[in-house]
């Protein structure tokens, strides 16, 4: 005897299972090209470098995340903390904020502008927006020199209407790579924040003003909480690529100005410390998962106050 | 002759088809950027119908971490000679014995018996060059046969300095410098020699490879750099000088070696054959503007290069000239442990 209670609970079942095959592609995928590697990196971060780059299979030492935070002098073997990494660590996370806050500084309004567009000409907008993807980014990088350097349009520009007569060096500075960073990210701030303020409901704009609230307090009390989600959204978007940056301060820092992307590759590379480098990879993916830790609370929380 | 001319062309192209799609017509070659002539590939092309494939790199290291990886598809690489042993050493390259090869008559004797490689069993000199100082005489005008100009650099060209990222070559005129001899492991002087560098890099620019477009342009206005980019630098503006360091400066050598996983040995092999011949060899220089290593080879190279004041040096400064050799490991790991803070 089946009850009708069982037919349910077997059809759940089956369903459950279904659903858990029908995404295996996926976690298989997930597993193999993200959490496979990963574990490459905590194994190889925890052996002996090897004399050419590679490491020592098998041979254990906490040398690699040793040397994350410390550094023992050549000369007199003292340790001490390895303050150059740490300014590049700093520096990392300090362009990256600088970024993430003037993207949403030229964002928002962007976004605003095309979510208050009649529907029929905001695909267009959208769509003039995603222009830029369609271009390689070291293209792009490389098409940025020419507007940054000495003799490039920026500084022919200014020297032409007399602001200054020398050339500035803005190539080879962080001004350069921050310039870099907003231009290539701005998109991935404008989309998300655009995707929740076309959500937005302008009645209750309309409303606010009814009740005879300012401009600004109608956009700190109405607009940005209703468009939270998205800010939130796009900070995280832009924020984690700028930390990992490569390309940008590569091609527009001169290998001089590093950030943490570079400190890494040059520990693959001219270092030859791969364990360092691995180490250094995942403390950089720690600080990320902190930072969205750190997020999402704040998200849910505030979520639940607003609700 | 117009039918003709199209015939030509259309064997031209199926040949070229059919070189893409054989697979024993392909050559890949694994060569630092901006440093492989169109011409003398092109010229090879033709003669073996061959497919010749080219991709750049800009380090010795980068080569190194790339071919040790596997799964490159290179048949050929340029490494420096310092590099040399390190590659014969982790067995990445083949004893391809271009010793044996009917060009190697060319060869100039000097470039023989070779510590990297004594006898060639493994390589072929590419090009030559030493590492000088370039400077732009409308910034500067003072004296440029010194390694002062970015060791210790003059107001004018404080920030705006490029200098090779390549170690020995930093580290080498940096030993020089404070009267060493290199392969010091004097740690007194090495101190010094790293309380100069990690100083002299706060009054640079950048460490960067691309001197051939951004010299000329003023966006440097110094470089510690080759002298075979330096000239080229100056063909695009005369305002370039070129300086020998008086207190010393490395002398290089790139040679073209075989790599043991090749997959087209024997193109590589009549490659290597290729470019042992004078007239190719002066494809080679009168591209990259360094000297190459074959015999007779001059004889073939466009007039400026014969007067340069890049290739010719004067007699003054040759004593200054010393080949960078290969250190003991104990000094290597010592100076690349002052490369790794400089750098950091």
């Amino acid at each position: 005897m089946t009850s009708a209670q069982d037919v349910a609970q077997q059809i759940e079942r089956r369903d459950i299972r279904n659903r858990w095959l029908l995404s295996a592609p996926a976690l298989v995928i997930i597993f193999l090209a993200a959490i496979g590697p990963l574990l490459v990196m905590v194994a190889y971060s925890f052996m002996v470098k090897g004399d050419y780059g590679d490491v020592r299979f098998g041979e254990f030492s906490l040398d690699g995340w040793f040397s994350v935070l410390f550094w023992r002098d050549i000369f007199d073997d003292t340790i001490g903390l390895a303050d150059a990494h740490l300014s590049i660590l700093w520096r990392s996370i300090r362009l990256s904020f600088i970024t993430t806050a003037l993207t949403l500084a030229f964002g928002f309004p962007t976004a605003y502008f095309i979510a208050t567009r009649p529907p029929s000409t905001r695909e267009v907008w959208v769509f003039l927006i995603t222009i830029p993807f369609w271009t390689n980014l070291l293209i792009r990088t490389f098409a940025m020199q020419e507007v940054v350097r000495n003799e490039g349009i920026l500084n022919s520009l200014m020297i032409w209407s007399g602001i200054v007569d020398q050339p500035v060096q803005i190539m080879y500075t962080d001004a350069a790579i921050l310039f870099g960073m907003v231009y290539v990210y701005l998109p991935l701030m404008v989309l998300p924040l655009y995707a929740s303020m076309e959500k937005l409901d302008f009645r209750l704009v309309e409303a606010g003003y009814d009740l005879y609230a300012t401009r600004a307090r109608v956009l700190w009390r109405i607009i940005i909480p209703l468009v939270r989600p998205g800010v939130i959204a796009g900070s995280i978007l832009v924020f984690i690529p700028s930390l990992g940056a490569y390309v940008i301060p590569r091609v527009l820092g001169g290998g001089k100005n590093m950030m943490l992307g570079n400190l890494i590759e040059l520990q693959f590379g001219a270092g030859r410390n791969w364990p360092l480098g691995a180490a250094m990879s995942i403390t950089v993916m720690l600080i990320v998962m902190l930072a969205l830790l750190v997020y999402v609370r704040n998200a849910t929380r505030s979520g639940v106050q607003h609700g | 002759m117009k039918t003709a001319l199209r015939m030509t062309t259309t064997a031209i192209a199926l040949l070229a088809l059919a070189g893409a799609t054989h697979a024993e017509g392909v050559l890949n070659i694994y060569n630092w950027g901006d440093y492989t002539s169109p011409e003398l590939i092109k010229k090879f092309e033709a003669a073996n119908d061959v497919k010749v494939t080219i991709t750049d790199y800009d380090s010795n290291d980068t080569a190194l971490a790339k071919v040790r990886a596997g799964g490159h598809g290179f048949d050929i690489v340029v490494p420096s000679a310092n590099y040399v042993p390190i590659w014969v050493k982790e067995g990445l390259l083949l004893e391809s014995r271009p010793d044996q090869m009917e060009n190697f008559k060319n060869v100039d004797p000097r470039w023989v018996d070779v510590p990297w490689d004594p006898g060639r069993h493994y390589s072929v000199p590419w090009q030559w060059g030493v590492t000088g100082i370039g400077v732009n005489s409308k910034v500067y005008g003072g004296d440029i046969n010194t390694s002062a100009i970015f060791l210790d650099p003059p107001a004018e060209l404080v920030g705006k300095i490029n200098v090779a990222p390549e170690m020995n070559d930093v580290l080498f005129a940096t030993i020089k410098y404070f009267g060493g001899e290199w392969c010091t492991g004097d740690r007194e002087l090495l101190k010094k020699v790293r309380d100069k560098v990690v100083e002299a890099k706060t009054k640079w620019l950048a460490m960067d490879y691309s001197v051939t477009e951004k010299l000329p342009a003023g966006d440097y206005s110094a470089v510690y750099y080759w002298n075979g980019a330096i000239m080229r630098s100056r063909l695009a503006n005369p305002d370039i000088k070129f300086g020998y360091p008086k207190e010393g400066y490395p002398i290089f050598m790139d040679s073209v070696a075989i790599l043991k996983d090749a997959a087209n040995v024997e193109n590589a092999k009549l490659f290597m054959n290729f470019i042992m011949d004078p007239e190719n060899a002066a494809l080679i220089s009168s591209f990259a503007k360094y000297a190459n290593g074959i015999k007779g080879s001059e004889q073939f190279m466009p007039e400026d290069m014969k007067t340069a004041p890049e290739l010719v040096v004067p007699a003054e400064f040759e004593k200054a000239g010393e080949f960078l050799k290969s250190c003991s490991p104990e000094t290597v790991d010592l100076y690349s442990r002052i490369w790794t803070e400089l750098q950091k």
